[in-house]
């Protein structure tokens, strides 16, 4: 035996020799480490983000085996699953559940046993603020088109405005796998830096007078409306636009689980085992599709560090930006037409991402006015928010999937 | 731009989509807050036509109301205190804190409450 030989052997099969063939992967490994900095230290959405980050860093270490992206490329009508189980790795098989979009509507279910749509029902015309604030998703989707972005990919894109990371990956998924990666780090970066780009809109739209407005108390709503509100809602949302039913229904079965009070244990285990459980899996995968270097059809780069990665990141954040003004705005006007009962401030949290957005408005609130407390009033907007992006994504599923 | 299913579509036809689907987001969320504003008015009249019997048995046999607190003259609301509840020499912000201790204690979300008032025992 040639010691020499299988040293040499041994090195040609390490990952350092194919870090030399595309920088690429490079690039990802560092920023990969960034994003646990950002999640570990800076504690940006941690629960999602070391998931996406350490999944990053599993897929760019060379050899790795783990996640081969070349087998989920092409027409998915076409997409050949047995050749998948044959030849991929851990990260492919989890990936199924992206790809198929189980874990979005998993995360759904326990998003739906979470929320309390109570202050939506103790005031329905917040739900106005929840659809107002779904037009950032549009804004995006038509400056992707200018930008020469596919439909398809406009349209995947344009889902970040509202700011739902199981809704923006659902849909992805189905229209533009491709980009999944980039679209699920820009929606869950902006969501975790809500408070830091909600607030300048929020004042510059809003006058003094306007912040300082204090809401009275709701009517509380019975037990009876909170158990029928998801029956209702599945069958009206399902009937008008079928696409979304994977999401609503399960949303809405998340929310009866918690309602009605009868199937406590699946409660329980929907808003904590199972909402874990699936976290853990959706993001290791997402982030594992964030490969740096991926060949295209004519053999360009389509992956992670393509010049697409930037626009989307840019379009992201004015997909965000015009969804906060959109809230806002329309707080405005029923804050004219209810005779000033309504704060404008409880608009923005019509972004969805709960329930961060809710409490900027609760924050910016109290800035104005120290004895103001909105933080319930704007969980109506934020709760109808998450219908709004769903009936959205629906919308463009149905057109362009 | 990576692999696509579809052909670009010009500006003006992804106008008229965005349109479309923001009328479509609105025109779902409206009719949900018309459903639940008319889910809502069935339910209370039908509590309302629940108690309505109730209040019509002889009075001999209902329960004996609960005494109410006696009125101190020396208490009067604190400033500040606004919709329903009332603050008697308690400031807002401790007033807040006692309902989330409360709603915390109770497991019951804070929306579900009804607080009256809030007054320091001495």
């Amino acid at each position: 035996m040639n010691i020499g030989q299988v040293l040499s052997d041994l090195w040609g099969q390490s990952g350092f020799v194919g870090l030399t063939n595309h920088w690429q992967n490079v690039v990802m490994i560092f920023i990969a480490c960034v994003l646990l900095h950002l999640a570990i230290v800076k504690k940006f959405e941690p629960l999602l983000l070391v998931g996406i980050a350490f999944g990053m860093l599993l897929s760019n270490l060379p050899s790795s085996g783990m996640m081969h992206m070349e087998l989920f490329q092409g027409d998915p009508q076409t997409l050949d699953y047995m050749n998948i189980l044959h030849h991929g790795g851990l990260l492919d098989l989890l990936y199924f559940g992206v790809k198929l979009g189980i874990y979005p509507c998993l995360i759904f279910m326990g998003v739906g046993a979470m929320t309390d749509f109570g202050p939506m029902m103790a005031r329905p015309s917040s739900m106005i603020l929840g659809a107002a604030a779904q037009i950032g998703v549009y804004c995006a989707f038509i400056l992707a088109i200018l930008l020469g972005f596919f439909p398809n990919e406009a349209a995947s894109i344009g889902i970040i405005g509202g700011a739902d990371g199981p809704t923006a990956i659902f849909l992805t998924a189905k229209l533009a796998p491709h980009l999944l990666g980039p679209i699920a780090i820009a929606a869950y970066s902006y969501m975790a830096l809500i408070p830091l780009i909600q607030p300048p809109i929020m004042r510059a739209l809003t006058t003094e007078e306007e912040r300082k407005v204090v809401m009275t108390q709701d009517k509380p709503v019975s037990k009876t409306t909170k158990i029928i509100f998801p029956v209702a809602v599945t069958i009206f949302v399902v009937l008008v636009l079928p696409s979304v039913a994977p999401l609503i229904g399960c949303l809405m079965l998340g929310n009866l689980f918690r309602e009605c009070g009868v199937v406590d244990r699946l409660s329980d285990t929907t808003q904590n085992a199972l909402m874990n459980i699936v976290t853990i899996f959706l993001s290791v995968t997402v982030g594992a599709t964030s490969v740096g270097y991926l060949p295209g059809a004519n053999g360009e780069n389509i992956g992670f560090l393509s010049g697409s990665t930037v626009k989307i990141i840019v379009l992201g954040l004015l997909a965000f930006c015009f969804s906060t003004a959109g809230g806002v705005i329309f707080g405005k006007i029923m804050y004219r037409l209810s005779g000033g009962k309504v704060n404008p401030l409880i608009g923005s949290a019509g972004v969805s991402a709960v329930p961060m957005a809710a409490r900027v408005s609760q924050i910016e609130g109290a800035k104005a006015n120290p004895a103001n407390f909105l933080l319930m009033h704007a969980m109506g907007p934020n709760v109808a928010g998450v219908i709004g992006s769903a009936v959205a994504a629906g919308f463009l599923l149905a057109v362009f999937g | 731009m990576g692999n696509t299913l579809s052909q670009g579509i010009p500006v003006s036809d992804a106008l008229v989509m965005s349109v479309v689907g923001f009328a479509i987001v609105f025109f779902v969320l409206v009719v949900l807050m018309a459903v639940i504003k008319i889910l809502r008015g069935i339910l209370e009249s039908l509590d309302a036509a629940k108690a309505k019997p109730a209040n019509a048995a002889p009075v001999a046999a209902a329960a004996p109301a609960p005494a109410a607190p006696a009125k101190d003259p020396n208490m009067v609301p604190a400033k500040g205190s606004v919709g329903e509840i009332m603050l008697f020499v308690v400031d807002e912000k401790s007033g807040v804190i006692i309902m989330a201790i409360v709603a915390d204690e109770l497991k019951a979300p804070l929306n579900e409450l009804r607080f009256l008032s809030i007054r320091e025992k001495k």
